[in-house]
C-alpha cells in the first residue's frame, strides 16, 4: 500500500472507474431529489427552493389518488413481508437445522424459483393462473403474488444468519431439559432476530417497489404507488411525481440502512 | 443473488429433523400453488385458442407458436416461411442485454476489484454504497435516469453550460439509453459475485508472477482473470438474464423503435394486442431460453467445483 507504484494489487484507473460508477449510480437520484424542491411548475427551469410539490402531493388535486395508492402499497407490503418472513423462518429452520434429506435441493430450487424466472414471466403466469381459477383481480391477488415472490428475499438473509449460529446454544438448552420447541422459541429465534429483521425489511422493500407483477395482477381501478406513478409518468414527468419519488427513495434508503446495521449486529456473544 | 446462496452450509445440523416436513410445508404450498402451478398453467394457455380482447377459449390450438415462427402471407393460407418479426424482437433483446452486460462488466469488474483490495474493515461499506441504489424502486430509478438524460435535462444543460456542446445530445430513445438503463438496473449483480471471487483470490499468485517479470496487465490477464472466472461468469448471467426480459428500461428509455421481449409480452395482456395465448407462448420461449442459460451455467459451475 505504501508505494502505489510497486503495489502489485493496485491498477491505475480502477479507483477512477469505481468513483465514476458511484457517480453514475447516484447522480440520477440526487438530481431528482434536488428538482423535487424546485418551485417552478416546469421541470426544466429552476426557480428556487420550495416545498410546494410536497404540499401538492398531500393536498393537491391528485392527492386522493396518491393517498389511496400509498395506503394500498403499505398495507400490501406490511402483510406480504410479515407472511413471507414467517414462511421463510420455518423453511430456513428445516433447511439449515433439518439434516440432510432427499427433497432439500428441490426445496431450495423451489424457494429460489422467483429469483430465476424473469419477472415478466412470473407476472404473466400469475395473471393466467388467477384467470383460470376464476379469481377476481384486486388487492387480494396483488397480496398473494407479493407473498410468493417475497419469500426468497426474506429467506436468504435468514438462512445466512442461521448458518452463522452454532447449534451449541440450542444443545446446551436441551441438555438442561428444554424441549425442542423451547430451544427454538427461546434460544434460536432470539439469536436469529437480526437476520429476521433484515429479511423482513428486504421483503417489505421488494413488495413496496414491485411494478411489473402488480401491474399484471391488479384489478381495474386498484393502484399501488408504483402503478400510480407509472400511469402519471406516461403523461410526462411532473414535479409532484418527483416529490413522491423522493419520499419513496428516502424510505428505501432508510430501510436498507437499518437492515445493513441490524444484520451486522452480533447478539450471540 | 441466486448464485450467491449456496444450498449447503457449515453450521447445518439436524436438530429439528422430525419437524422439517411441517416447517417446509408453508413454503412448498405457497410457492407450489402461486409460482410453479401458474407457470404450468401458462404453458397450457399457450396451446389454447385466443379470445378477442383478452382471455382464452378452451380449445387446443398451435396458433400462438405458428404466429411466432411462421409467416403465412397476407391471408394466412400460404405454406409456412420463417416469420422474422418476433425473432428480430428476441434478437434485439439478446443484443441489448448483451451490450448492457458488457457495459456492466467494463465498469463492474474494476469496481469489484477495487473494493476487494480495500482494507478488510472498509469493504462492507463500499459494498453497501454500491447496493443502496439497487433497493430504490426500479421505476423511480428509470424515471430519474430519463429525467437526467432528456434533451432539456440537467446533463445536457450542464454540458451546454460549460461550452462542451452547442446543441443537446439526443440520448433518450436510443439503444444506448436502454443499455444505460439496464446497466443501472442490475449493476450490483455484476459487482457482488466478482467481488466475492477476487476477495477469495490468493494474491501470492500475482506476486509469484511479478517475481517472474510478468507485467501487471499480464498478471491480471493470465493469472487473476482465470482464477476469478466463475465470479465473472456468474455476474454476467445475473445481469444478462433479467435484462433480457426487462420491461421498464426499454419502455421508458427506448421508445417505440427499441421494442424488446418485455414490451411484446406486456402488449398481449395490458395493451391493445390482447392475444393471451401468444403472450403465454412468448413468455414460454423466454423462460426456456433463460432456463437453458442457467442450466449450462450450473453444469459449468459443478464441473469447476469438481476440478478445484
Amino acid at each position: 500500500m505504501a508505494t502505489a507504484k510497486y503495489d502489485i494489487k493496485s491498477y491505475s484507473g480502477f479507483r477512477a472507474i469505481t468513483l465514476l460508477c458511484l457517480v453514475v449510480l447516484y447522480a440520477p437520484l440526487v438530481i431528482v431529489t434536488i428538482y423535487s424542491f424546485n418551485s417552478s411548475a416546469s421541470i426544466t427551469t429552476w426557480e428556487g427552493i420550495s416545498l410546494k410539490w410536497y404540499a401538492d402531493v398531500f393536498t393537491g388535486p391528485e392527492s386522493e389518488k396518491f393517498k389511496l395508492a400509498a395506503r394500498n402499497s403499505f398495507v400490501i407490503a406490511i402483510t406480504a413481508a410479515t407472511v413471507s418472513t414467517s414462511i421463510a423462518v420455518f423453511a430456513a429452520t428445516a433447511m439449515v437445522r433439518g439434516g440432510k434429506f432427499k427433497l432439500r435441493t428441490v426445496s431450495f430450487g423451489l424457494i429460489s424459483l422467483p429469483l430465476m424466472v424473469p419477472e415478466i414471466v412470473t407476472a404473466v403466469a400469475t395473471l393466467i393462473f388467477f384467470n383460470s381459477i376464476g379469481f377476481d383481480r384486486g388487492i387480494m391477488t396483488i397480496l398473494i403474488a407479493h407473498i410468493a415472490f417475497c419469500i426468497p428475499f426474506a429467506y436468504l438473509p435468514i438462512s445466512a444468519r442461521m448458518q452463522g449460529i452454532e447449534d451449541s446454544y440450542e444443545q446446551a438448552a436441551m441438555d438442561l431439559y428444554a424441549t425442542k420447541r423451547q430451544a427454538f422459541t427461546k434460544i434460536l429465534l432470539p439469536l436469529m432476530m437480526p437476520g429476521i429483521i433484515s429479511g423482513f425489511l428486504l421483503a417489505f422493500i421488494v413488495s413496496l417497489d414491485d411494478f411489473i407483477i402488480t401491474n399484471f395482477v391488479k384489478g381495474a381501478g386498484v393502484e399501488t404507488l408504483p402503478t400510480a406513478i407509472f400511469g402519471a409518468v406516461k403523461q410526462g414527468i411532473k414535479p409532484n411525481i418527483m416529490a413522491i419519488s423522493t419520499m419513496l427513495l428516502g424510505i428505501s434508503v432508510i430501510m436498507v440502512t437499518i437492515s445493513y446495521f441490524v444484520s451486522k449486529t452480533d447478539n450471540t456473544k | 443473488m441466486a448464485a450467491g446462496a449456496a444450498s449447503g452450509g457449515s453450521a447445518t445440523t439436524d436438530t429439528y429433523k422430525e419437524s422439517r416436513f411441517w416447517l417446509l410445508l408453508p413454503a412448498w404450498v405457497v410457492l407450489g400453488i402461486f409460482v410453479l402451478a401458474p407457470v404450468m398453467m401458462m404453458l397450457i394457455y399457450s396451446f389454447l385458442t385466443k379470445e378477442f380482447r383478452g382471455g382464452v377459449i378452451w380449445e387446443l390450438s398451435f396458433a400462438a407458436y405458428d404466429q411466432f415462427f411462421c409467416d403465412r402471407g397476407l391471408f394466412g393460407d400460404e405454406p409456412c416461411t420463417i416469420e422474422w418479426t418476433y425473432i428480430q424482437i428476441f434478437w434485439r433483446s439478446i443484443w441489448q442485454a448483451g451490450a448492457a452486460t458488457l457495459l456492466s462488466l467494463a465498469i463492474g469488474f474494476p469496481t469489484a476489484y477495487f473494493i476487494a483490495t480495500r482494507p478488510e474493515s472498509q469493504r462492507p461499506l463500499w459494498v453497501f454504497l454500491i447496493t443502496i441504489p439497487y433497493w430504490v424502486n426500479l421505476l423511480i430509478r428509470t424515471v430519474s435516469m430519463k429525467f437526467l438524460l432528456r434533451d432539456q435535462g440537467p446533463l445536457n444543460d450542464a454540458l451546454i453550460g460549460i461550452g462542451l456542446l452547442d446543441s443537446p445530445l439526443h440520448i433518450v430513445n436510443t439503444n444506448f439509453a436502454v443499455q444505460l438503463g439496464l446497466f443501472y438496473s442490475y449493476l450490483p449483480f455484476m459487482v457482488l459475485p466478482i467481488y466475492a471471487a477476487v476477495e477469495r483470490y490468493n494474491f501470492a499468485l500475482s506476486e509469484a508472477a511479478a517475481d517472474l517479470y510478468a507485467t501487471k496487465w499480464t498478471t491480471l490477464r493470465r493469472i487473476l482473470l482465470p482464477a476469478v472466472k466463475p465470479g465473472v461468469i456468474a455476474g454476467c448471467i445475473l445481469v444478462f438474464v433479467p435484462s433480457m426480459g426487462s420491461f421498464l428500461a426499454p419502455d421508458l428509455l427506448g421508445g417505440a423503435k427499441n421494442f424488446m421481449i418485455g414490451s411484446l409480452i406486456e402488449e398481449q395482456f395490458k395493451g391493445n394486442a390482447g392475444n393471451w395465448p401468444f403472450g403465454a407462448a412468448a413468455s414460454m420461449i423466454l423462460l426456456t431460453m433463460v432456463l437453458i442459460i442457467l442450466l449450462i451455467f450450473a453444469r459449468q459451475q459443478a464441473k469447476a467445483e469438481k476440478e478445484a
